[in-house]
C-alpha cells in the first residue's frame, strides 16, 4: 500500500474526517456553534470523561480494563467535601484525595495483575466498593461552600482567552502521556503485554509491575477528575461521576483503541474527545434531547468497532481477489469471544 | 466442563488439594452453609429474621434478580457477558406497565409482550456479537446505552403509578403457592428447566465446550455463532421476565427504574460459582448467589447499618467470591498436576 494510502486507512484519518464533517454540521445548525463562548462550553462539560479515558487508554492497550473510574472520581469527590467540611484545608484535601485514588489503584492492580484476576470483574467490584465508601464517607449530602479559588480551577478559564482550566490540565496530559505511550520503552512493553502477554513476560518485561502501576495511574487520575468535577459542579457529592464509565470507554474505543490490547494512540483518542464533544454539542444545539444522545453514543461504540472489521475483511477480500490467493487458513478459526 | 475434567482425578487421590477442590465443585452448598450460619449470627441480634415474612421478601425479592441471573449465566457460561440486562429489565419493566395502564392490553397480552420484547432485546445482543463479532463487553455496554436511551425517550418524565395498574395485578408478588411465594416458585421452575437443558441436551452441552474451547467447539463442528446468539436470546427472554416480576413487585414505574440492577446481576452470577471465563457454572449456582446477595442486604439492614453500606458489600463479596474462585482453581491445578507427574 502507498503512504498516501496508509494514511487515508489510519483510523485517526477516518475520524478528523468525521471532526470536521460534524463542524460543518453544526456550523450550518447554529451562527454560535464556532464562536469561543461556545467552544469552551462544549468542551469543558466532557473534560473529566477526556482525562480518565487517557488513562483508560493505556489500560486497554495493555488487554485490561478499568471499570471502577466513576466510583473514584465519587469517592474522591465524597473525601474531598468531607475533608472540606470538618475544617481540613484544600491544600492538604485534594494531596489526601490524590493519594485515595492511587491507593484505590493499587488495590486494582494487585487483585488484576498479582493475584492473577479477570480486571472485568475487578473493577466491577471496586465500581461497587468505591461507590459504596463514597456514600459511607458523605451520605446523601452535597457539601457546595467551597472557596472561590478551588471553583475557579473548574469553572474558569486561562486569563485573557476561552479556554477552560480543565482542558490546560486534560492537554498536558495528552501530552506527557501520549511521550510515555509512544515514545519510551515502556510504551513499548505497555503494546507487548496487551499484544502477547506471555511473550511479553519471557522478553523481560515486568508484566505485574508495569499492570499494577498502569492501574496506580488511572485511580490517580480518576480522583483528579473527581476534583476537577467537585470544582466545576462547585459541589462535592457521593454520586459524582454516575454512568461516567460507558462514556469514557465509549471515547476510548472511538478513539481506534482495540479493546483485546495491543493496538490504539493517545492522538485517536484525542481526536474521540473532540469529536464526540462537537458532537455533543451539535446535537444539543439542535434540540435533540439527552436521551437521544444516549442512544447516539451506544450506536457509534458499536459502529466503531463493526465498521474497522467489514473495512478489514473487504480489504483481505479485495486483496485475495486481486493476488488470485485462497483465503487464509485462519478465517476459518472460531471467533474470540470476550474475556 | 473444567470441572467435570477434575472431578475423577481429585476424587480418587488423597491430595491435599482433595477437599478444596470437593468444596470448589459444591459452591451452591458452601453458599448454603454461609448463610445458614450468617442467618444464626443475624438472629441473634435481630430475632425478627428468622420470620416467615421477613424470609419470604428477601426470597421474593432475590427470585427477581436470579431469574436475570440465570439468563446472565447462560451467557457467562459462552465465555461473554451481558452488561444491558439492566436496561432490557428497565425497559421492559415501563412498556408493560404503560401498556397497562393504557388498557392497551389485558394482563396475559401484556405479560406476553414483556416477554417477547425482552427476547427481541436479547437477539439483537446476540446478533451483534454473533453475526457482527463485536466483543460481548463493547457490544452490551453500547445495548446498554441504546435500551436505556430508548427507556427514557418513551417514558419521558412520566410515571405509571400503582393506580395505573390492573387491580390485583401486583398482587402475584404477595400470594403463595402451598405457602410459597409464587415469584420463588418461579424462579425455581426456570432454574429446574433451565438446568436440565444445559445437562441433557445438546444445546446445553455446546454451550460449556464453546465457553470452555472455542477453538476446540469449531473443529468439533460445534456452530459457536447460532449457541452463542442463543445465549443472548435466551438472557434477553428471561430479562423480560424478570422486568415484568419488577412490577409486581414494585407498582410504580418510570423510565430510570432498575438502574443498576446489572451489578446486583453479574454479581450473583460470580458469587454463585460461574466462570467468568465461561465453561463452568450452574444455574443452580446463579439463583443461590442472588439469594446469597439480598440476604447479605436484608441481614445489613436488620443489623442496623445504613443502607450506604450495601453498595461497599457487594463490591467486596464480588472481590472475596472471585478471590476464592482463583486460589480454589490453582490448587485443584496443583493438586492435577502432582498427580499426573507422580
Amino acid at each position: 500500500m502507498t503512504a498516501v494510502g496508509r494514511l487515508v486507512a489510519r483510523w485517526e484519518t477516518l475520524l478528523v474526517v468525521a471532526l470536521l464533517g460534524l463542524i460543518v454540521l453544526g456550523t450550518s445548525l447554529s451562527p454560535f456553534f464556532l464562536t469561543p463562548g461556545n467552544f469552551s462550553n462544549l468542551i469543558a462539560a466532557l473534560m473529566e470523561v477526556a482525562i480518565m479515558a487517557l488513562a483508560m487508554t493505556l489500560i486497554i492497550v495493555a488487554g485490561e480494563i478499568d471499570l471502577s473510574v466513576e466510583s473514584m472520581a465519587g469517592l474522591a469527590s465524597a473525601i474531598l467535601g468531607f475533608l472540606w467540611a470538618a475544617g481540613v484545608p484544600l491544600s492538604i484535601g485534594i494531596p489526601v484525595v490524590l493519594l485515595v485514588g492511587a491507593l484505590g489503584g493499587l488495590l486494582n492492580g494487585l487483585f488484576v495483575a498479582r493475584v492473577g484476576l479477570p480486571s472485568l470483574v475487578v473493577t466491577l467490584g471496586t465500581l461497587a466498593l468505591f461507590r459504596g465508601l463514597a456514600l459511607i464517607v458523605l451520605g446523601p449530602r452535597g457539601i457546595s461552600d467551597f472557596p472561590p479559588a478551588f471553583t475557579e480551577l473548574g469553572f474558569g478559564r486561562v486569563p485573557g482567552t476561552p479556554i477552560p482550566w480543565p482542558f490546560v490540565i486534560f492537554a498536558v496530559l495528552a501530552v506527557l502521556l501520549a511521550i510515555l505511550l509512544h515514545r519510551t520503552w515502556i510504551g513499548r512493553q505497555i503494546y507487548a503485554i496487551g499484544k502477547n502477554t506471555g511473550a511479553a513476560r519471557f522478553s523481560g518485561v515486568r508484566v505485574t509491575r508495569l499492570k499494577i502501576g498502569l492501574f496506580v495511574l488511572s485511580g490517580l487520575i480518576a480522583a483528579l477528575a473527581g476534583i476537577i468535577l467537585t470544582s466545576r459542579l462547585s459541589s462535592a457529592r457521593a454520586d459524582a461521576g454516575a454512568g461516567m464509565t460507558l462514556t469514557v470507554v465509549t471515547v476510548v474505543l472511538l478513539g481506534g483503541v482495540n479493546i483485546f490490547g495491543g493496538r490504539g494512540t493517545i492522538p485517536g483518542v484525542v481526536l474521540a474527545v473532540l469529536a464526540v464533544a462537537v458532537m455533543q454539542n451539535a446535537l444539543r444545539l439542535a434540540s435533540v434531547t439527552v436521551e437521544v444522545q444516549s442512544i447516539a453514543l451506544g450506536s457509534l461504540l458499536i459502529l466503531s468497532v463493526v465498521i474497522p472489521t467489514f473495512a478489514h475483511q473487504a480489504k483481505s477480500a479485495i486483496d485475495r481477489v486481486r493476488r488470485g490467493r485462497p483465503p487464509p487458513a485462519d478465517s476459518v478459526k472460531g471467533e474470540r469471544a470476550v474475556s | 466442563m473444567a470441572e467435570s475434567a477434575v472431578s475423577p482425578t481429585a476424587a480418587n487421590g488423597r491430595s491435599p488439594g482433595q477437599w478444596l477442590a470437593t468444596l470448589a465443585r459444591q459452591r451452591e452448598l458452601s453458599l448454603v452453609a454461609i448463610m445458614v450460619v450468617l442467618g444464626g449470627l443475624v438472629t441473634l441480634t435481630a430475632p425478627q429474621f428468622l420470620t416467615v415474612s421477613n424470609l419470604s421478601q428477601v426470597a421474593v425479592l432475590a427470585s427477581v434478580i436470579a431469574v436475570a441471573a440465570v439468563g446472565e449465566a447462560l451467557v457467562v457460561i459462552t465465555r461473554n457477558v451481558d452488561l444491558s440486562v439492566e436496561a432490557t429489565i428497565g425497559l421492559v419493566a415501563y412498556a408493560v406497565a404503560r401498556v397497562l395502564e393504557l388498557h392497551a392490553l389485558d394482563t396475559a397480552g401484556a405479560i406476553a409482550m414483556g416477554l417477547g420484547l425482552g427476547l427481541l432485546l436479547g437477539m439483537t445482543n446476540g446478533a451483534v456479537v454473533a453475526l457482527f463479532k463485536v466483543p460481548a463487553i463493547v457490544a452490551t455496554l453500547g445495548t446498554l446505552s441504546i435500551f436505556r436511551g430508548v427507556d427514557y425517550l418513551v417514558a419521558g418524565s412520566h410515571q405509571v403509578p400503582l393506580a395505573g395498574l390492573p387491580p390485583g395485578f401486583t398482587d402475584a408478588a404477595r400470594d403463595t403457592f402451598l405457602g410459597i411465594p409464587y415469584f420463588v416458585v418461579i424462579a425455581v421452575v426456570v432454574v429446574v428447566i433451565g438446568s436440565v437443558i444445559l445437562r441433557s441436551t445438546r444445546f446445553g452441552r455446546q454451550l460449556y465446550a464453546v465457553g470452555s474451547n472455542p477453538e476446540a467447539a469449531a473443529i468439533l463442528g460445534i456452530p459457536s455463532r447460532l449457541v452463542v446468539f442463543t445465549a443472548f436470546s435466551m438472557c434477553g427472554l428471561l430479562a423480560g421476565a424478570a422486568g415484568v416480576l419488577w412490577v409486581m413487585e414494585f407498582g410504580t414505574i418510570n423510565g430510570t427504574s432498575a438502574t443498576g440492577v446489572v451489578l446486583a446481576v453479574v454479581a450473583a452470577v460470580v458469587v454463585g460459582g460461574v466462570n467468568i471465563f465461561g465453561g463452568s457454572g450452574t444455574l443452580a449456582g446463579a439463583a443461590l448467589g442472588a439469594l446469597f446477595l439480598g440476604f447479605i442486604a436484608n441481614a445489613l439492614i436488620l443489623v442496623g447499618l445504613s443502607q450506604f453500606w450495601l453498595q461497599a458489600i457487594y463490591g467486596v463479596v464480588i472481590l472475596v467470591a472471585v478471590t476464592a474462585d482463583a486460589f480454589i482453581l490453582r490448587r485443584i491445578k496443583r493438586a492435577v498436576v502432582r498427580r499426573s507427574v507422580r
